[in-house]
């Protein structure tokens, strides 16, 4: 590996220096950089040379940008970074006599505003103290069971309170799903020889068999939660849901209204509020209007390829009330099914004792899911962890769905 | 000595130079990337879709180099028994069967005997950590995407010490880092900490230029004006809303295709017929089937005839 120990001479304070604010800069607009990434840049740097322009791009990038959605960013705060300083031709003059390259100037882009709110902060926008809300705390059982039955939507802010707490205690779905990896296991299926072998050079009695069986790990989910007005008052205590859920297994997180959002990263955070006020803050189409067919679909060019692997659970969270395009939203729900284990929908319209499989866009969804469920108060979440866990829980199937009201 | 190993690059030019001596095609990024990896003498990590050409930068790397290339493909369940190293039971329990019946009965001397380099199977990642007269290795860790993440874990442990620890005979060191590249096809996502162990760069498609090269490189039979067509409509291609966009090796395969069926230049029949080398999913094909490859291939003659007219200015 690289000695570090010794500054880089050709460097000089200067770069260096410049390179620790660089690294600060990108942290701020959102790429995570540990201390030792300066380190290396330096190195790297160093070893590189001075050439020009590019090749210093190609060298920091390659150690600071590790997935490539923040070249994007990286990109960004290199333009500004080094054009505020005016540094880098400064710089590449004095360390080499090659003529510094061309820079052809850029229109603003994605990802602009962060970085330069990173670079040319001004002043921390004030966090405002969160009103508090006076909880009552000690609720009895029955009071307990009336919550369960009681639809999110007509819940007071106390009573969502409680709801979350309650769905923090909820019991998640413990089912398996077997991997190919093997270990160590008291089951006498298959033989382990590396440790029989092993065993059998103790001393004392005949030759012991160890045996080995394949692990299990609990399916990874992969929610799709449509964000658009008609769903609000469901979509946060869902987004809770799935936090409680991410404790457990692997969770990937999708929020979709007119465009579509990977918030993952922003669920794994520990404290659930912070989570999900993280979520609102990246998708910026929250309770508006919602296009389901052309949101899957992208899902399915874009992440299906990245997150559907090792046999992932799907959760579909829409009301699937689409108004155009109805054979896109048709197709797309077809090729989910195709390229995940199980696809389950939970619409929060299900709580009407009334309701029949009349819109288009639930005619179009309902043939490709394997379940379809209500998600309107605690007791439907907790059937859906039966659900999730592959039990039989009441309630009918897709089909049964579509013959009703044909 | 004859067999010196071939010197390292000492400059992005040089390794440039070297990787087109052997046909491939790199871009100025690429080129500088590879160049650090090698100074550093840390992992490259290539990502990008399938098809690009990650797999071949390490092929290219050990052939120009002159180094051995050790390949360990990834898939779900890859353990230490398949990875690293494995002992070969069967002759170890020969070995025992015939002490016995030789008269051995001293335990020690078996157990010495039988847990020698002998009986040891060396996996990929073994073998990369042996001494090799002709420099250390490149070792290519392929579609790391596919190995579950307890692999990872343990993959984390060797790429920063280059040691495995086998407890009946010791710790085993290299005693040169080997050269590294892992390639990621991103069906999900690797852990940061083993990314922050290695250079990252996103291998792209190229451009129309680069991709003629890299189309007279390495099909060198095809005619000259089927080449830049073809190369034109495979870029237009990618420009298209697909769910898969074809490769680079998907254009070299559609080069031979086309060459061996005698085109001279874009056919619409014939393109529809052999879109199947190109695209790979039915929605795709469906999409350009057609009256679709008609206008393509219409866009593309225009667009080369307009490059002309401005050459020729």
């Amino acid at each position: 590996m690289t000695d570090l120990s010794t500054p880089a001479p050709t460097g000089g304070g200067a770069l260096a220096q410049n390179i620790v604010h660089f690294a600060r800069a990108l942290r701020e607009a959102g790429v995570p950089l540990g201390p030792g990434a300066v380190l290396d840049a330096l190195a790297a740097v160093e070893a590189a040379g001075f050439g020009d322009r590019r090749d210093f791009y190609t060298t920091l990038h390659a150690v600071f940008v590790k997935k490539h959605e923040h070249s994007l960013l990286f990109d960004q705060a290199f333009e500004i970074f080094w054009r505020r300083r005016g540094l880098l031709e400064k710089l590449i003059a004095m360390m080499s006599p090659q003529a510094p390259g061309e820079r052809k100037p850029r229109s603003a882009e994605a990802g602009a505003t962060r970085v330069a709110d990173a670079l040319f902060k001004s002043k921390p926008v004030e966090e405002k103290p969160a009103p508090s809300i006076d909880l009552d705390a000690r609720f009895t059982v029955s009071d307990q069971e009336i919550l369960r039955a009681k639809d999110f939507a007509q819940m007071t802010a106390a009573e969502i309170e409680a709801a979350r707490k309650l769905i923090r205690a909820m019991v998640m779905p413990d089912d398996r799903r077997r991997l190919r990896r093997l270990a160590p296991s008291a089951g006498r299926a298959r033989i382990d020889p590396r440790r029989s072998f092993r065993r059998s050079l103790q001393p004392g009695g005949p030759i012991a068999l160890a045996f080995r069986a394949p692990l299990e790990r609990a399916p990874p989910v992969v929610a799709l939660c449509d964000i658009s007005g008609s769903m609000s008052e469901y979509t946060r205590l869902f987004l809770h849901f799935l936090h409680a859920l991410g404790e457990t297994r692997r969770v990937s997180t999708f929020l979709f209204g007119t465009r579509l959002t990977n918030v993952t990263r922003a669920m794994r955070a520990r404290d659930p509020d912070a989570a999900l006020a993280q979520c609102s803050k990246l998708a910026l189409d929250w309770s508006g209007g919602t296009r389901i067919g052309d949101a899957l679909t992208r899902f399915n060019r874009d992440w299906a390829r990245r997150v559907l692997g090792q046999g992932a659970i799907v959760i579909l969270f829409t009301d699937g009330l689409e108004r155009e395009g109805v054979g896109e939203l048709g197709r797309a729900v077809e090729r989910l099914k195709r390229s995940s284990r199980r696809v389950i929908w939970v619409n929060p319209l299900l709580r009407f004792d009334g309701f029949s499989a009349r819109a288009q866009g639930v005619r179009a969804i309902l043939p490709h899911v394997d379940a379809f469920r209500p998600i309107h108060n605690l007791a439907s979440m907790a059937d859906l962890c039966v659900t999730l866990a592959g039990g039989r829980e009441a309630g009918k199937a897709p089909q049964a769905w579509l013959d009703a009201s044909a | 000595m004859s067999n010196e190993p071939l010197r390292l690059p000492t400059s992005i030019d040089e390794t440039q130079a070297l990787l087109r001596a052997a046909h491939y095609v790199a871009d100025r990024s690429l080129a500088t990337v590879l160049f650090l990896a090698l100074r550093l003498g840390r992992p490259l990590f290539l990502e990008g879709e399938a098809g690009v050409g990650k797999t071949e930068i390490a092929k290219v790397l050990a052939s120009t180099l002159g180094r051995r290339l050790i390949r360990l493909q990834c898939y779900e369940g890859l353990d230490v028994a398949t990875a690293v190293y494995e002992w070969n039971y069967t002759a170890q329990m020969m070995a025992i069967r015939l002490s016995e019946a030789a008269g051995e009965h001293d335990k020690e001397r078996i157990e010495h005997d039988v847990f020698s380099e002998r009986y040891l199977i060396k996996r990929p990642l073994l073998q990369a950590m042996e001494p090799n007269v002709a420099g250390a290795p490149v070792l290519l860790i392929d579609e790391i995407d596919r190995a579950d993440e307890a692999f990872e874990a343990f993959l984390l442990e060797v790429l920063s010490d280059f040691q495995v620890t086998i407890p009946e005979l010791g710790v085993i060191k290299a005693p040169e880092t080997p050269i590294v590249v892992i390639t990621s096809n991103r069906t999900r996502e690797i852990h940061d900490a083993l990314k922050r162990r290695c250079l990252y760069h996103w291998v792209g498609y190229p451009d129309a230029a680069r991709e003629m090269a890299i189309v007279r490189a390495k099909a060198p039979h095809a005619p000259e004006g089927l080449t830049r067509e073809l190369v034109a409509f495979v870029q237009r291609l990618r420009k298209l809303d697909l769910f898969k966009s074809p490769g680079v090796a998907e254009t070299l395969d559609w080069a031979s295709a086309l060459t061996e069926l005698d085109a001279f230049a874009l056919d619409p029949t014939q393109v529809s017929d052999t879109l199947g080398v190109l695209l790979k999913y039915q929605d795709d094909i469906a999409k350009i089937e057609g009256a679709t490859a008609q206008t393509l291939i219409d866009e593309t003659r225009a667009e080369i005839r307009r490059a002309e007219l401005g050459s020729s200015l």
